[in-house]
C-alpha cells in the first residue's frame, strides 16, 4: 500500500519545489497546489467502497523494530474520514488562499508552510505508530506557527504565533511521554497492538498517568480549557489559515487522536469522567465567551472551542451514539466553519473591518456571499434542513441518553446551543441583514474563487441535511466502527419525528431568539454582560501566559549571571577546582592506594635535571622581569627535552628543543611591544590561587603515580613495532607511526598548524585596518 | 642586532642548518628525524637570518612566500594519500617501490615518505609564517 | 621524582593560569602543555637507552621503549606550539585593541574602553 507514503512525500516535494517553480505558473500556485489536493481527494474518494465494507488498509514500512519505530499507514473508516477533511477541505481552502493572498509579499513562503502542513496533517491522520504521529504531530505544531505568524511585522501575530507554540509544544512533550509510559506496558508503539491490548492497559498501574499525560496532549491541541485560550489569539493568521488549520483540521488533530485512542484507552471510568467533564467546560466557556466578541473572527473562534468540547464530549460519553454524533459533528462544524472563515476573511478583505458593529447590511453588496454565509450561519445555528440541524439533533439525542451524570452533560449542552444558536443569529442580523452601514462596490469576476469554496461546503452542507443516508452509511458509520471497536448502525434522517428531542430543539430555537433579539436590540445589555465578565473573570489567561514566560526568562538570566559573570579567572578557576576535587575523589575511590615504584634520586643526574627544571618553573613563576620569565620558561622545555633524550625518546627530544627555541624567538619577537607585567593581583587571591594550583599539582602527581603502574590493555605499540620494519620498510617505529600506521593524525596536525599559521598572520597584518 | 659575525656565521650555518634539515628529512625513516624535525630546522634557518638582519630583507629576498610552502606541503600531503585508496583500497596506506640508484641497493620510496615531505614543507612554511607576522614591521633592529 | 615534577609543572601552570595578565597566562598554558605531554610520555613507562629503531634482526620488542606514546607527544609537542603562538599573536592584537593586558577588563564585548 506504497500509495499512502508516496502522497505524503508528495506533499512534501510539492511543497519544496515552490520555491523552483518558473514565473509563468508561479503566480497560480494556488490552483495548481488545489490540483495536487484535488488528486489527493480523489484518490481517497475512491477508497470509500473499500472502507465502507470495515476493511482497512495497512502499510508497514521497518524504522528501528528494535525499539518499536516503524512506519505504519492505516486507512480504515476514521482516517478515510479525516483525510477526506485535510484533502478536501484542502482544495477549497487552497483555491481561496490563491486569491486571499495576491496582494501579499512571500506568498511562496506560504504556500510552502501551508502545503506542508497539510502534508504533515495527512501524515498524521494516516499514522499507526504513535511515535510517528507525534512526529507529524510536532511537524503540524511548528508549521503552525510559521502561518500564524506570517504577518510577522505585526507584534501581535509574532505574540499568539508564540503562544500557540509554548503552548502546544508542552502539550506534545505530555502527548509522547504518555505514548511512551503507556507504550511501555504493552511494549509496542502500534495502535493496533494498542487496541488489542486494551485490557492490559487498563489494567497496568501506568494506565492513569499515561492517560492524564496523553490527554493534556490532546487538550492543548484541540483548545480545550484551560489551554483554550490560544486559539482565539491564533487569529491573527491569514484568513486562509484560520478556516484551514483552526476550524477543519489542526484543532481536530486532538479529536483525532481521541478517537483513534478511545478503543484502547477509552470506556473505563477515568475515561468517561475526565474527558467529558472538559469538553462540558470547554463547550461552556466557548459559547459563553463567544456572545460578547464583537470581533467576527473573535466569535468564530470561540465558537470554534464550543464545538471542540462538544466533540470532546460526545467522545468522552462514549456510547455508540454519542460517537456517532461526534463524527457527524465533525463534518458538519468543519463544512460551516471552513466556510465562516473564508467569509470573515472575504469581509476583512473588501470592507476593511472585522467589527461587527461596523458592519451591517451586507447582503446588499454582497448578495452572493451573505446567501452562503445565511446558510452556515443556519448550519451552526442547528436549524432545518442544514446538516448542524441533523448533528444537534443527534448531540441532544446523545446526551439525553447518556450515561452517569447525564443529566449535568444534557442541561449545559442545552444552555450552550442556546448561546450558540444566539450567537449565529447575531452575526446573521447584525452583519449580513439589517441596515447598510456602507455599500461596497467590487467586480463580482474577481471573486469567483472567494465565494467558490465557502459555497461548495455549503451546498455539501445542505444536499447531505436534506439526504443524509448515504453520507451516513459511506463514511459516518465506518469511522464510528473503527472508534468504537464493534459494528454499529447508522441512520440518518433529517425528520426524527416528533419526540423528545424535537421538542428540546424548539426549546433551544426560542430561547436562541430571545437571547439574540435582546442583544441586536439593546447594544447597552452586550456592553454591560461585556463589563460584567471582565470583573467576574479578572484572570486575562493570555496575559497570564506571558507574565509566565516573562518570569521564566528573569529566573534564567539571574541564574545564568552567577555562573556567567564574566570574570576569565573564575571560569578556569572552577573548572579547576571542579577538576581537582573529582581527582581526589576518584583517587580515594580506586583501590591500590598504596604506589610500587619508590622515591629514588637514581640516576642522580636525572635528579639533578629535575631539580634544575622545577627552579626554572620556580622563577618563572615568580620573576617580576618578563624576559627571565620567558627564558627560565625555555629552560624548563630544555630540560624536559633532555628527558627524553635519556629515555630513549630521541625524536621527541629534537622536536621538543627545536619547538621551544622557537617558542621563546617567537614570545621575545613580540615582547617588547607588550607592557611590563603589572602587579594585578592582591595577596589574598594569591594565596588562593596557590592552594588551588597546588592541591591539583599534588592530584596530578599521584595520578602520574597511578598511572606508571596502570596497564589496562596490551599496548598496540608491539604491533607497531613488530610490523615496522617488515610492513612499512622504517626503522625508526616513532616516525613510521607518524607517517605510515597513524598519518591520519599528522593530516590533523599539520591543518592545525597551518590554520594557527594563516590566524596568527590574518591577526597581525590586518592591524592597519583596526584601531 | 647588528652583530657582523651573527651576519657573517648567518651566510654559511644557514646553508648548513638547510642541508641539514633535508638529511634529517631523509633519513627519517630509519634513524631519527623525519618531517617535523627537519621542517623546523629548515624554519628556523630562515629564522636565524632574519635575526641576523632583518625579517624585512629575509622577505624581500625569499623567492617563494611561505604561504606557498605550506600550499606545497599540503599539496604533497595529499597527492600521497591517495594512491593507497586506488591501489591497495584503503585509505592512507603506504605504497613503496625502490628507486634504483647508483652504488647502493637502491632507495626506497614510498607514499608515507612522500608525506613525511608534505610535512616538512608545511613546517617550514608555518614556521617562517609565524615569524614574519610577529615581527612584522617597525622596530626590530 | 618525574611524578613530582609533573606535579610543580602542573601547579605552576595552573597559577600562572590563574593571574590577571595574559602573557603569563600564556605562559601557563605552555606549562600545562609541557606537564601533559611528560605525564602521558611518563605513564607508558620508563626505559633509558633503547629507543625503538628495529630493523629485520630485531626480535625482543617488548624491551624497547614504547614508541607510541612518543608519537602522541610528538603530535602535541608540535600543536602545542601552534597553539601558544596563536594565542600570543592574539594577545598582541587585543592588546593593540584594548591597551590593556588585564583579563578582567576584557568583560565587555563592546569596544569602550
Amino acid at each position: 500500500m506504497l500509495p499512502m507514503l508516496n502522497l505524503v512525500i508528495l506533499y512534501f516535494l510539492f511543497a519544496l519545489s515552490i520555491f523552483i517553480l518558473p514565473k509563468a505558473i508561479k503566480s497560480q500556485k494556488g490552483i495548481l497546489i488545489a490540483f495536487l489536493q484535488m488528486a489527493a481527494f480523489v484518490w481517497f474518494v475512491f477508497k470509500v467502497p473499500l472502507v465502507s465494507a470495515n476493511n482497512s488498509e495497512l502499510l508497514f514500512l521497518k524504522w528501528i523494530p528494535e525499539l518499536g519505530l516503524n512506519f505504519e499507514f492505516l486507512l480504515d473508516g476514521l482516517s478515510l474520514a479525516f483525510a477526506l477533511l485535510v484533502t478536501g477541505v484542502g482544495v477549497l481552502v487552497f483555491l481561496y488562499a490563491h486569491s486571499y493572498m495576491k496582494s501579499y509579499d512571500n506568498t511562496a513562503k506560504f504556500f510552502f508552510f501551508l502545503l506542508l502542513f497539510s502534508g504533515a496533517m495527512l501524515g498524521l491522520v494516516l499514522s499507526a505508530n504513535l511515535i510517528q504521529l507525534f512526529i507529524f504531530w510536532e511537524l503540524t505544531t511548528v508549521l503552525s506557527f510559521f502561518l500564524i505568524s506570517f504577518f510577522n511585522e505585526k507584534e501581535l501575530a509574532r505574540k499568539a504565533a508564540f503562544q500557540s507554540l509554548v503552548i502546544t509544544f508542552l502539550g506534545g512533550l505530555s502527548l509522547l511521554a504518555g505514548i511512551i509510559v503507556i507504550g511501555s506496558a504493552v511494549d509496542s508503539y502500534s495502535i493496533n497492538d494498542w487496541v488489542a491490548g486494551a485490557d492490559k492497559i487498563k489494567s497496568s498501574s501506568s494506565y492513569v498517568p499515561g492517560l492524564i499525560l496523553i490527554l493534556i496532549g490532546v487538550f492543548t491541541k484541540s483548545a480545550q480549557f484551560p489551554f483554550h485560550f490560544w486559539l482565539p489569539g491564533a487569529m491573527q493568521a491569514p484568513a486562509p489559515v484560520s478556516a484551514y488549520l483552526h476550524s477543519a483540521t489542526m484543532v481536530k488533530a486532538g479529536v483525532f487522536l481521541l478517537a483513534r485512542l478511545s478503543p484502547a484507552l477509552g470506556g473505563t471510568d477515568e475515561w468517561t469522567f475526565i474527558v467529558p467533564l472538559f469538553g462540558v467546560i470547554t463547550m461552556l466557556v466557548g459559547s459563553y465567551f463567544a456572545i460578547t466578541q464583537t470581533d467576527l473572527k473573535a466569535i468564530l473562534a470561540y465558537t470554534t472551542i464550543n464545538a471542540l468540547g462538544v466533540l470532546v464530549l460526545l467522545l468522552g460519553i462514549d456510547t455508540n451514539l454519542s460517537i456517532k454524533a461526534a463524527v457527524l459533528f465533525l463534518f458538519i462544524h468543519a463544512f460551516y466553519k471552513a466556510s465562516l472563515f473564508m467569509i470573515a476573511g472575504f469581509i476583512e478583505k473588501k470592507t476593511g473591518t472585522r467589527e461587527i458593529n461596523e458592519l451591517g447590511g451586507l447582503i446588499k453588496s454582497f448578495p452572493i456571499t451573505s446567501a452562503i454565509a445565511l446558510l452556515a450561519l443556519l448550519s451552526m445555528a442547528g436549524l432545518p434542513p442544514m446538516l448542524g440541524f441533523l448533528g444537534k439533533e443527534l448531540i441532544y439525542e446523545a446526551k439525553v441518553q447518556s450515561p452517569g451524570f447525564g443529566s449535568m452533560i444534557f442541561i449545559f449542552g442545552f444552555i450552550s446551543n442556546v448561546l450558540m444558536f444566539a450567537v449565529s443569529m447575531k452575526v446573521l442580523f447584525k452583519v449580513f441583514l439589517g441596515k447598510a452601514k456602507k455599500t461596497y462596490t467590487v467586480s463580482r469576476f474577481k471573486n469567483t474563487f472567494f465565494v467558490i469554496g465557502p459555497a461548495i461546503l455549503v451546498l455539501i452542507s445542505l444536499v447531505i441535511g436534506i439526504a443524509p443516508n448515504l453520507f451516513g452509511k459511506w463514511i459516518i458509520e465506518p469511522a464510528t466502527n473503527v472508534i468504537y471497536a464493534s459494528p454499529v448502525n447508522v441512520e440518518l434522517a433529517l425528520w426524527h419525528g416528533f419526540n423528545q428531542v424535537l421538542l428540546l430543539s424548539i426549546a433551544t430555537v426560542v430561547l436562541g431568539s430571545m437571547l439574540s433579539y435582546i442583544l441586536i436590540k439593546y447594544n447597552r445589555v452586550e456592553v454591560l454582560w461585556q463589563k460584567f465578565n471582565t470583573t467576574v473573570f479578572p484572570v486575562n489567561l493570555p496575559e497570564l501566559f506571558t507574565k509566565t514566560i516573562e518570569s521564566f526568562v528573569a529566573f534564567s538570566v539571574s541564574k545564568t549571571k552567577i555562573l556567567q559573570h564574566g570574570y576569565h579567572r573564575y571560569y578556569i578557576l572552577s573548572i579547576i577546582v571542579f577538576t581537582a576535587v573529582l581527582l581526589w575523589v576518584q583517587l580515594f575511590v580506586t583501590k591500590g592506594w598504596q604506589f610500587e615504584i619508590p622515591f629514588t634520586f637514581k640516576p642522580f643526574y636525572i635528579s639533578g635535571l629535575v631539580f634544575i627544571i622545577m627552579l626554572a618553573t620556580l622563577f618563572s613563576v615568580i620573576t617580576r622581569s618578563r624576559i627571565a620569565a620567558i627564558l627560565s620558561m625555555g629552560v624548563t622545555g630544555y630540560g624536559m627535552a633532555l628527558i627524553f633524550l635519556y629515555y630513549s625518546a630521541v625524536d621527541l627530544a629534537i622536536t621538543q628543543i627545536l619547538s621551544e627555541t622557537l617558542i621563546v624567538v617567537m614570545f621575545m619577537l613580540i615582547l617588547q611591544r607588550l607592557p611590563t607585567f603589572t602587579k594585578l593581583s592582591s595577596k589574598a587571591t594569591k594565596i588562593r590561587d596557590l592552594i588551588v594550583s597546588i592541591i591539583f599539582g599534588t592530584a596530578m602527581t599521584l595520578v602520574t603515580l597511578k598511572a606508571i603502574n596502570v596497564n589496562l590493555s596490551s599496548p598496540i605499540s608491539e604491533f607497531f613495532m613488530q610490523n615496522s620494519f617488515q610492513k612499512a620498510f622504517g626503522e625508526n617505529v616513532v616516525n613510521v607511526i607518524l607517517v605510515d600506521f597513524r598519518a591520519l593524525d599528522t593530516l590533523g596536525e599539520a591543518t592545525v598548524l597551518v590554520i594557527a599559521a594563516v590566524g596568527v598572520s590574518v591577526l597581525l597584518f590586518s592591524k592597519k585596518s583596526k584601531s | 642586532m647588528n652583530s657582523i659575525i651573527l651576519q657573517i656565521a648567518s651566510k654559511y650555518v644557514r646553508w648548513l642548518l638547510v642541508i641539514f634539515s633535508v638529511i634529517i628529512l631523509l633519513r627519517g625513516h630509519n634513524a631519527p628525524g623525519g618531517g617535523f624535525i627537519g621542517g623546523l630546522l629548515a624554519g628556523l634557518s630562515l629564522a636565524y637570518k632574519g635575526f641576523a638582519f632583518t625579517p624585512e630583507l629575509l622577505k624581500t629576498e625569499m623567492k617563494v612566500k611561505p604561504e606557498s610552502f605550506m600550499g606545497l606541503g599540503l599539496m604533497l600531503i595529499f597527492i600521497s594519500v591517495w594512491p593507497g585508496v586506488f591501489i591497495k583500497s584503503a585509505f592512507m596506506e603506504g605504497i613503496w617501490f625502490t628507486i634504483p640508484f647508483p652504488f647502493t641497493e637502491g632507495y626506497k620510496f614510498g607514499t608515507p615518505f612522500l608525506f613525511d615531505i608534505g610535512v616538512f614543507f608545511t613546517v617550514i612554511g608555518v614556521t617562517v609564517l609565524f615569524l614574519f607576522s610577529l615581527s612584522n614591521n617597525k622596530s626590530w633592529k | 621524582m618525574l611524578s613530582i615534577l609533573v606535579g610543580v609543572l602542573y601547579t605552576a601552570g595552573v597559577y600562572m593560569l590563574l593571574r590577571r595578565s595574559i602573557l603569563k597566562f600564556i605562559i601557563g598554558i605552555i606549562f600545562m602543555s609541557n606537564a601533559t605531554n611528560l605525564l602521558v610520555f611518563i605513564s607508558a613507562g620508563l626505559v633509558a637507552g633503547k629507543p625503538a629503531f628495529v630493523n629485520g634482526a630485531t626480535t625482543n620488542v617488548s624491551q624497547l621503549a614504547d614508541p607510541m606514546p612518543q608519537a602522541l607527544v610528538l603530535t602535541a609537542i608540535v600543536i602545542g606550539l601552534g597553539m601558544a603562538v596563536f594565542i600570543l599573536a592574539l594577545k598582541y592584537k587585543y592588546f593593540e585593541v584594548t591597551g590593556t593586558d588585564d583579563l578582567d577588563q576584557l568583560k565587555q564585548t563592546d569596544s569602550q574602553k
